[in-house]
């Protein structure tokens, strides 16, 4: 099912994915807003739409600052690697039927291994800045982003058990009767909990955290670098909405519209609600984040997973 | 748990609910008449300056943007003979209003003072001495203050007796 | 001391018994309001503030109010500060004093530092209930130094205490009866006393206050202080320098236990404002052109590339003399004053290291007997002078104790003593201040007071030589003066080089030693004589044989130390003056440097009791001017120049330990300078510039011209002000204090340099034969004046205001044969007749144009005017 067009697709879906992201910036600052009885940003063109190219216009001429005791390398690596790994992963991510990239055939562990591979952005920015908080931050994301990762992937076996398939194409087409948010209702609130951790979205911001350490792992970033960390975490939003819909909602499956349109309101429906926590929920303790994760994230995972595939070995025989 | 879910639904429930954003400036906010905003010198009831140059305001000001220095007429009346704030500091507080014991200096209801060139917020006494007596219109701080200046003499002021006659030995 | 167990709302502490009960509570840091109590002038239970209930014993529940200040500091007093009936008995104390005072308290000059304030706060007494009339009073105009505003007065009686009992004045008295009680003169005139600015201080609230403050008036909160030192005459009074916007706004009284105690002069108090005055040179001047710094300094370089000397001088500091001594080389630097004045100092230094003591002022004020010989003291010395005043009240207090009564309770201790006064003897050339309370006085021509001198030590030891011939008159005061010194316990004898006369010094010498234990005290007539001394250079007498291009000048003026200084300065191609003030010697001078006075400096000087003390910036010297030895060297801070100076002068060795040294800190922070409300900071410059410049770094101190640092007390020579919190006045010093009217805590500050030395030195033999009257001629001897004699102070206007213009003095029987005026030196001068001057002696004001460079003792004709 993959694209006849590889080359227009992937300039296509890298095209819409960066604008979306940085869309983002402005729906979730009207978001945000109207969630607290303001208007947000609304004077900049019509509803304050061009305030995102006014900040782009801004930080795109920031002064390329590295600051001196930093280690240089690295310090430039590390935003590159979070831009680099979530853009791969829209590699797999099946749009629509024929909107794909590249229909991997273990397209899921690809998502996963390239949000891993996330990390090493966030430890390197915090080691790289040489700045105690930024270090702080890092090592914060580093022990977040490990221990939910665990069962993230362990939320997602019972959807790849009940579609028999790591590739995405296949789960989405999978749900053809029913989504499988039905049968995987824990899974899917497992996945949307890790998630928002994986982004590090808040409540679940801690390596930034910035009512204790200043901004965390890119706390010396600014100018375009920071701004490629900013473009990540919208990027990673999007990326874990899609997910999300192709993983639990049915992907562009939907009666009368056209799959694509289905696909992108499924997202953005996830989208808006990745804002709605940000608005609504306050940070938790660093220590209550790991034993929420370890303590109850992890049995649950593994309860689901065990029923799940005792109902599936019973369903089977 | 449910609280978390209850608080996400009062949260989406807001977005039902009428915005609070006055859309200045398009639409000019209320300010009530003590409000705090740029800071004024204003007179007394006569005419006269209303500052005693007694440096309270300039001790209670927290950001230390008063700055001035008394002198005095030749009728021994004391005024300052420079008056500066540097607005660019002044946080609006209201400590020096609070600390002026002549109720010579007062915060206005205004607060559109911006400007390009830091410079052009440090007010002199030209800028900030207005002609009226502002919130409070009847005081005047010589008339009942005990030292004598031009045309009130000693014993002239509110509650004060006749200069004592020290050669009277009368009961 | 002996401590006695005092119980203070059920806690025991330790009380010294001598003391009262407000003496031990405020010791002890307790609040405890009170007004007419003064730590240096006793109790007299005036004003009631200091009320406590004092309880008979533990059982004892009623108790009964006393007054903390008549009540001694008995072993096993119980008493009560926080007792309900105590607290509202001071309170109703304090409503009552507030009822007439009047409502200006924000233009008044003693807001903000006010004694009364602090007890009104202290008390808790807030509004006014009475709602009749105010009583007021009409003003008295007081002379420039004190304003008077009668209307805020409390009737403390402190004022007139401290003027007609402590400072011996009597034109300030209270007047009327009743509630109309008035304080002031029988008419509008200038107060007479030397020591009447001290009223500023002593009054606990506006009715005197500092008039030369009110000119360019500034909040004490607002003040940058620091402690300094008073160059106005030799003693080194502790004074403590204030400024705001670049000019020094006032000097109050820094105590010092061993030095001035709680009061200064009024040259010293008021004679700062030289320091603003229009003639400071702000610029280096080349040829009389303002030059940069730079350029200034090339020329330095160029004009010291050949033969040079330098001129030092007894004004300024020992770094900066040093600092010349150092660039031109020991052998090349001079001392700036005249050759006799030279050898007065010197010997005055060796008689000072032989087996008589120099005394502080405190050792002063405790002798019990005086003799004071040759000495104008009010005029010379004036601080020393209030300590002589006090010194009369030693002996007397015997009879007090015999009655035991305690020494604090004041009033008794009058009645006890009535007139009764210790013995005190003036020898001198005219009437002096002292005369009042002297047991003998004598007039004489110097060298006549030096040959009564003499007599005075043959009558003590007779190993002492006698003088030949004494007349009559002066066997009796010979005789009297001898027993009283004798029986005496700590003898005192004054004496000073202001009659230019090396014998008087010598007789005071055989008077202090022919009499075993006897302290010696010399007058100096500037702030570092005694150090400048120390550094043994020869005098400008030496420099005039000196072949050289270019003279240094430092700090002096010429024309007030040679009658010839105009011939004198033409000897050299190029004149090097730095100075801060505009003056003879720098309009001759070819570049002038724009020196630092002490205001913007930073030094140590020696006084002469022999005490190096050390004082600072109070404000940043303004660009290009800086500290004369900035200017002459290239010490980076004054502790490296100080370091080098102890070193190269042994007896000057010990200046090190004058203050602590700039790196001293108080957990890790320096010592603001500005109090923790100095307000007006991001506002003060901004009309020059909205960017609020970095402080001052001050290398040379371990103040800062900052209010962040700490708050703590620092030792006492690094004292910026007095503060404390609740206490806003100079009070506040009480809680400075090991005991009150004791030390500072951690010791007074300055360190003695110069101490007696062992053994019996030889008398000195060469007495001077008895003065005779010339047909013609007249001996023409200074007369000092406290207002105008001192070149500084004659720079403040306040103090000219009071100078006198110049005058030739005459016996009224000399004066017969002349007018109103007379001609001297080419000059005519009005003519006054002073019955107490000799005949065949002539006085002139001293340091007052045109006698300003003369050398004395001289003999002048004196011609019928035209």
């Amino acid at each position: 099912m993959t694209s006849p067009y590889p080359i227009v697709t992937m300039i296509v879906i890298l095209a819409a994915a960066l604008t979306l992201a940085a869309g983002l910036i402005w729906v979730e600052r009207r978001l945000l807003a109207l969630w607290q009885d303001r208007y947000g940003p609304n004077r900049v063109g019509p509803f304050g739409l061009l305030q995102v190219l006014a900040d782009m216009i801004k930080i795109f001429f920031k002064e390329d600052w590295i600051p001196p005791f930093a280690d240089k390398a690295v310090f430039i690596v590390a935003p590159a690697v979070i831009l680099v790994t979530v853009l791969m992963s829209f590699a797999v991510v099946p749009f629509a039927p024929g909107i794909i990239i590249s229909d991997l055939n273990v397209g899921l562990l690809f998502v996963l291994g390239m949000s891993s591979l996330g990390v090493y952005s966030v430890v390197l920015a915090g080691w790289a800045s040489e700045n105690k908080y930024a270090l702080l931050g890092g090592v914060r994301a580093a022990a977040q982003m490990m221990s939910y990762e665990v069962f993230m992937g362990l939320a997602l076996m019972g959807v790849v058990l009940l579609a028999g398939s790591f590739n995405l194409t296949s789960i989405v087409t999978a749900q053809r009767h029913v989504w499988f948010v039905v049968p995987q209702f824990i899974g899917f609130v497992l996945f949307l909990i890790a998630g928002v951790a994986e982004t590090r979205r808040l409540p679940f911001d801690l390596p930034e955290a910035e009512s204790e350490l200043i901004a965390g792992f890119h706390s010396e970033y600014s100018g375009m670098k920071f701004g490629m960390f900013f473009v990540g975490e919208y990027l990673g939003v999007i990326l874990i909405s899609c997910l999300i819909t192709i993983l639990f909602f049915g992907g562009w499956l939907g009666p009368v519209l056209p799959p694509i349109v289905w696909f992108l309101i499924k997202m953005m429906f996830f989208i808006c609600f990745f804002i709605l926590l940000r608005a609504a929920l306050p940070r938790p303790r660093f220590d209550q984040l790991m034993s929420w994760g370890w303590k109850v994230m992890l049995p649950l995972a593994l309860a689901n997973l065990l029923v799940t595939g005792a109902v599936a070995l019973v369903w089977s025989s | 748990m449910l609280s978390m879910i209850r608080t996400i639904w009062y949260v989406f429930l807001h977005m039902f609910h009428r915005r609070v954003t006055v859309q200045y400036p398009d639409e000019q906010p209320y300010l009530a008449p003590r409000y705090r905003g740029r800071i004024i010198l204003s007179r007394d009831p006569d005419g006269g300056e209303r500052c005693v140059a007694c440096y309270l305001c300039a001790a209670a000001c927290p950001v230390d943007c008063i700055a001035l220095q008394a002198t005095e007429d030749s009728t021994g009346r004391r005024y300052p003979e420079f008056f500066r704030i540097n607005f660019s500091r002044c946080i609006f507080c209201g400590f020096c209003e609070e600390a002026c014991p002549t109720y010579a200096i007062q915060l206005t209801p205004d607060f559109e003072m911006s400007e390009y060139q830091r410079p052009n917020l440090v007010y002199e006494k030209e800028d900030l001495l207005i002609s009226g007596p502002g919130k409070y219109p009847g005081y005047n701080f010589w008339r009942v203050s005990g030292v004598q200046i031009g045309g009130k003499d000693k014993g002239e002021a509110e509650n004060e007796g006749r200069p004592v006659d020290l050669h009277s030995l009368l009961p | 001391m002996n401590m006695a167990t005092v119980y203070v709302d059920n806690r025991a502490y330790e009380m010294d018994e001598k003391q009262n009960l407000l003496e031990g509570c405020l010791r002890l840091g307790m609040d405890l309001p009170y007004f007419c109590w003064h730590p240096a002038m006793g109790s007299v239970g005036a004003c009631r503030q200091c009320a406590v209930k004092q309880f008979r014993d533990e059982k004892d529940e009623r108790g009964r109010i006393v007054m903390a200040c008549m009540t001694p500091a008995a072993a096993g007093t119980r008493i009560s500060i926080r007792d309900p009936e105590a607290v509202e008995f001071r309170k109703a104390v304090i409503e009552g004093l507030m009822l007439n005072h009047p409502h200006d308290c924000p233009v008044c000059d003693e807001g903000g530092e006010c004694h009364l304030q602090d007890m009104t706060v202290m008390t808790g007494h807030d509004y006014r209930r009475y709602t009749f009339e105010k009583r007021t009073f009409r003003n008295q105009y007081l002379g420039p130094f004190l304003n008077h505003e009668m209307n805020r007065c409390i009737q403390c009686y402190r004022c007139v205490r401290f003027y007609r009992e402590y400072a011996g004045g009597n034109d300030l008295n209270a007047f009327a009866l009743r509630n109309i009680v008035f304080f002031g003169r029988d008419r509008d005139g200038v107060l007479e006393n030397e020591f009447a600015g001290n009223l500023v201080e002593v009054c606990p609230t506006g009715v005197f206050t500092d008039a030369t403050l009110k000119r360019h008036y500034t909040r004490k909160w607002d003040m940058e202080m620091a402690p300094s030192v008073c160059v106005h005459c030799g003693l080194g009074c502790n004074i403590t320098a204030a400024g705001r916007y670049g000019t020094l706004r006032r000097l109050v009284n820094r105590y010092n236990g061993e030095v001035n105690g709680y009061f200064l002069c009024d040259r010293g108090r008021f004679g700062y404002e030289f320091v603003n005055s229009e003639r400071r040179i702000r610029q280096p001047l080349i040829e009389g052109k303002a030059v940069s710094a730079e350029a200034a300094l090339a020329r330095l370089g160029e004009l010291t590339s050949g033969r040079v000397i330098g001129v030092g001088s007894p004004r300024a500091t020992l770094e900066s003399n040093f600092a010349l001594r150092a660039m031109v080389g020991a052998d090349r630097f001079f001392a700036g004053i005249s050759g006799t004045e030279a050898r007065l100092l010197k010997l005055m230094l060796e008689v000072l290291r032989g087996p008589a003591r120099t005394p502080s002022l405190r050792e002063i004020e405790a002798s019990d007997a005086v003799f004071i010989l040759g000495e104008d003291v009010t005029n010379v010395a004036p601080r020393m002078a209030l300590s002589l005043r006090q010194s009369v009240r030693q002996q007397p207090m015997e009879i007090a104790e015999r009655l035991h009564i305690p020494v604090w309770m004041d009033h008794a201790v009058r009645e006890a003593v009535q007139e009764k006064k210790g013995p005190l003897f003036t020898a001198s050339v005219s009437a002096t201040r002292l005369d009042d309370i002297a047991a003998g006085t004598y007039r004489g021509a110097p060298d006549d007071l030096a040959r009564l001198g003499f007599a005075v030590a043959h009558a003590l030891n007779s190993e002492a030589p006698a003088p030949a011939g004494l007349p009559e008159s002066a066997r009796d005061f010979v005789k009297e003066a001898a027993e009283a010194l004798k029986a005496a316990k700590r003898p005192l004898i004054v004496s000073g080089a202001s009659l230019a006369s090396a014998a008087i010094i010598e007789a005071a010498a055989n008077v202090a030693w022919a009499l075993a234990g006897s302290m010696l005290a010399f007058t100096a007539t500037e702030s570092n004589s005694m150090g400048l001394a120390m550094m043994e250079a020869p005098a400008l007498d030496a420099a005039q044989a000196a072949h050289a291009d270019t003279i240094i000048i430092l700090e002096n003026d010429l024309f007030r130390r040679l009658p010839e200084a105009e011939q004198f300065l033409e000897r050299f191609r190029h004149v090097v003056v730095v100075d801060y003030l505009e003056n003879a010697t720098t309009a001759k001078a070819e570049l002038v440097l724009p020196a630092a006075p002490f205001a913007e400096a930073d030094g140590t000087l020696v006084n002469s009791e022999g005490r190096a003390q050390r004082f600072f910036q109070a404000l940043p010297p303004p660009a290009p001017v800086k500290e004369s030895w900035r200017w002459l060297g290239s010490w980076d801070k004054l502790d490296d120049i100080v370091e080098a100076l102890a070193r190269a002068i042994p007896p000057l060795a010990a200046v090190t330990r004058a203050a602590p040294p700039a790196s001293f800190r108080m957990s890790g922070a320096k010592v603001p300078r500005q109090p923790h409300r100095y307000s007006g900071r991001t506002a003060m410059l901004a009309n020059i510039s909205v960017h609020e410049p970095k402080p001052p770094a001050d290398p040379d101190s371990p103040l800062a011209f900052s209010m962040e640092g700490n708050p703590d007390q620092p030792p006492g020579a690094l004292q910026p002000f007095f503060w404390t919190p609740g206490w806003n006045s100079i009070q506040a010093v009480n809680k400075f204090q090991e005991e009150i009217a004791g030390p500072l805590r951690g010791g007074d500050p300055g360190v003695r340099i110069l101490e007696a030395g062992e053994g019996t030195p030889r008398f000195f033999e060469d007495i001077p034969a008895a003065f005779e009257p010339r047909a013609e001629e007249w001996l023409v001897v200074p007369l000092h004046h406290i207002f105008g004699s001192e070149e500084l102070s004659r720079h403040a206007p306040a103090v000219s205001q009071l100078a006198p213009p110049p005058y030739i003095a005459l016996n009224p029987e000399d004066a017969a044969r002349f007018g109103d005026e007379a001609e001297m030196l080419g000059q005519r001068f009005p003519l006054k007749r002073l019955a107490e001057l000799p005949r065949g002696v002539a006085g002139v004001p001293a340091g007052v144009p045109p006698f300003a460079g003369l050398e004395f003792p001289m003999w002048s004709r004196i011609l019928q005017a035209p």
